[in-house]
């Protein structure tokens, strides 16, 4: 039985791709975050069919951008964040987007937003005196 | 074993075994309001007075709870054992061992209480880089670790001098699973050991500008995951020698007990990546390969269960049980010496379920770093684990110190019991239900702009918080039972080794081979680590500078 349940896990994640977050190993310098592609611009850019991306920089104690981002109902957004300090986390509640974000890598993660609404993204790693305060929104329409 | 039965307990002993007793206690008191103070925070109830930080209390929490408590608890009660089974007392090189072990483990948390309450070290008891803490907060660490290292030198100088005095003979079974517990300690806290004396002291100095932090993680979780065991594992000591005595039963098996410790050994060290799914830098193969032997100590812990039940009916059916379920009725639940282990045990079901779930590699997403992991961690090392050394301090101070347990103390004892299971059911089912709504872990009290999500969680964090001041009730309680045990009536206590059942099958000797063991050990940790470190070290992503951000 545990060896079913384990190959299950596995086919899942080599097979089929619903694996965890961060297969690739995406480096960067965490030091100089803000001058890199595509993080100097922080920002959400369509790329498709109602596909989109989200590059995103967290930091102590916020997200990048900062202007509120909006898409459409059914969209796709694949995510890639950095930090340019400490540890952070990226969770959006009520869905499976949740990953950590550590400064040195790029975290993807990709989420298709079928309802509308808006979702809150927050911090779930502790980053220090004001992590609670740490969070974005982003809305769908 | 019968000729040591009710023979004293040798008192230089005794004092050593108190004395860890007792500073694990205090350290559960401070936590203790540490800990209520913050789900009073976390509830929205109160806000603390100015100065207090929720995450100075929080590090202070869980600092003092999972790494102090437990630790000097362990030691006390492994040592006890040891002094009592190999021998009857410590050999003088082994006491004192321990004695200088206590003294490092004290320095170490004296000074990282204080760093911590001058808030130079709010990084929480898994202080990731690169938040910086004060180098004082690391060398406190390294002295806890270094102390307990040399606690371990003397169990191990013991039961060497026992093997060679008693040549051929089978190590008695408490002092064998001591020793696999101290092997786990050893093994595991290099990967910690390394981190802080390599790593985090050098750049916390500022001897070196940068830290590598996929590899600081990597290496506590080497460390991390195998500490969680090293809770369990004593605990698992006292339901497999201690309680089948309590009971009137006989241990089921001394080869199928050795051999769960042995998995244990194995499988608890190569594992750490199960807490790093949710993070970058480490490929799906090495994860998912870790997650399989996570996996197996199921193995073990079922092992455990069928073993330990497997004891209880057949001491029931001795005592004239009859049908399917007949014997529970034969189990002593007014013994809080009983009761407080087995409401241990009966959580632990649960407790360990939640386990699988965290440990399901792409199912992680779901919980992860929510508030569900912290409810899972309170059903393990503070409900299974703690009140299981709550219950043996109900026996083990009356016996070193040469008191008895009054029917009073007993009665209180497992009114302790009840509050303390009700207070978790509150407070650990609370934060499981609100995991799973999304509720981060580690956060001060916040409504994110009153966002719904948010507020749909504030009932569960104000459940969380009444759990809290309820288990502080039964801290409280814990706190004079201690005192109200050292003042107990004089007497002599009986110190409760279960025999062996005579129906088990004879212990096979390769069980006590410590080449084989260890070599599969090593060869499990290399084949699970080697390739992700040598991947960490030489990649060429600059290091991170240091921040404080508290």
């Amino acid at each position: 039985m545990l060896a079913v349940f384990l190959l299950v896990l596995g086919i899942m994640t080599f097979g089929t791709g619903f694996a965890p977050p961060n297969e690739h190993i995406h480096r960067i310098d965490p030091t100089k975050v803000s001058e890199t592609p595509p993080f100097d611009k922080p920002q959400l850019t369509k790329i498709g069919e109602n596909e989109y991306k989200a590059a995103m920089v967290a930091y102590a104690f916020g997200y990048d951008p900062a202007e509120q981002m909006e898409i459409p109902a059914g969209a796709t957004v694949h995510f890639e964040i950095t930090s340019s300090d400490v540890v952070h986390g990226f969770q959006i509640p009520g869905t499976n987007v949740n990953v950590m974000v550590t400064p040195g890598e790029i975290s993807h993660v990709s989420h298709t937003f079928e309802k509308p609404g808006e979702y809150l993204i927050l911090c779930n790693e502790y980053c220090g005196i004001a992590h609670e305060m740490m969070k974005t929104t982003i809305v769908v329409k | 074993m019968t000729d040591s039965k009710l023979s004293t307990f040798d008192r230089k002993d005794g004092s050593l075994v108190i004395a860890h007793v007792l500073f694990a206690f205090g350290a559960l008191l401070i936590g203790g309001i540490a800990g209520m103070l913050q789900g009073m925070v976390k509830g929205g109830t109160i806000t603390l007075p100015a100065g207090i930080g929720y995450y100075e209390l929080l590090t202070a929490h869980g600092v003092l709870m999972a790494l102090i408590f437990t630790t000097y608890f362990i030691i006390g009660f492994l040592y006890s054992g040891v002094s009592k089974t190999l021998g009857g007392s410590l050999l003088p090189i082994a006491r004192k061992l321990g004695w200088w072990g206590y003294l490092l483990m004290s320095a170490g948390t004296l000074i990282g209480v204080v760093v911590i309450l001058l808030g130079k070290a709010s990084v929480l008891y898994t202080f990731y880089a690169p938040m910086k803490a004060s180098p004082w907060f690391y060398i406190a660490l390294a002295l806890v670790v270094i102390g307990s290292w040399l606690s371990g030198y003397g169990i191990f100088y013991q039961y060497r001098k026992w093997r060679k005095t008693n040549n051929g003979k089978l190590s008695p079974l408490f002092a064998f699973m001591s020793v696999i517990t101290m092997l786990l300690w050893q093994i595991a806290t290099i990967g910690v050991a390394l981190e802080v004396v390599v790593q985090l002291i050098p750049w916390s100095f500022g001897w070196v500008e940068t830290v590598n932090v996929v590899l600081s993680r990597t290496l506590f979780w080497f460390f991390g995951h195998p500490l969680v065991y090293f809770w369990l594992l004593p605990a698992y000591i006292c339901w497999y020698v201690v309680i089948p005595k309590i009971i009137g039963g006989k241990i089921f098996s001394d080869a199928l007990a050795r051999l769960s410790f042995v998995l244990f050994l194995l499988f608890s060290i190569p594992v750490g990546f199960h807490h790093q799914l949710m993070e970058p830098g480490i490929s799906h193969f090495w994860k998912y390969l870790q997650v399989v032997l996570t996996f197996m100590v199921v193995i073990p812990s079922l092992m455990t269960a069928f073993s330990l039940f497997a004891t209880f009916e057949q001491s029931g059916r001795a005592k004239g049980a009859k049908g399917l379920f007949g014997w529970v009725k034969f189990l002593p639940w007014k013994d809080v010496r009983f009761f407080a282990p087995f409401m241990g045990m009966l959580i632990f079901i649960p407790a360990g379920a939640g386990g699988l779930i965290n440990a399901s590699n792409q199912m992680n997403a779901v919980v992860h770093n929510t508030l569900w992991v912290t409810g899972h961690f309170h059903l393990t090392v503070a409900t299974s684990v703690a009140l299981t050394f709550f219950g043996i301090t109900y026996w083990l101070i009356p016996a070193v110190a040469g008191r008895v347990l009054t029917p009073r103390l007993n009665k209180l004892g497992i009114v302790q019991t009840i509050i303390w299971v009700v207070g978790m059911f509150i407070m650990s089912g609370g934060m499981h239900i609100v995991g799973l709504l999304g509720s981060p872990r580690r956060t001060a009290y916040n409504t994110y702009d009153d966002h719904p999500d948010a507020i749909l969680w504030m009932p569960y964090h104000v459940a969380m918080a009444v759990g809290g001041i309820i288990l502080f009730v039964g801290v409280l309680l814990l706190i004079y039972n201690v005192v109200a045990l050292l003042k107990a009536p004089k007497g002599e206590t009986e110190y409760p080794l279960g025999e062996v059942s005579e129906h088990a099958e004879p212990t096979p000797k390769y069980l006590e081979n410590w080449k084989l063991w260890l070599t599969v050990t090593v060869v499990l940790i290399l084949v699970a680590y080697t390739i992700p470190f040598i991947d960490l070290i030489g990649n060429t992503t600059p290091g991170s500078p240091g921040y404080v951000t508290w």
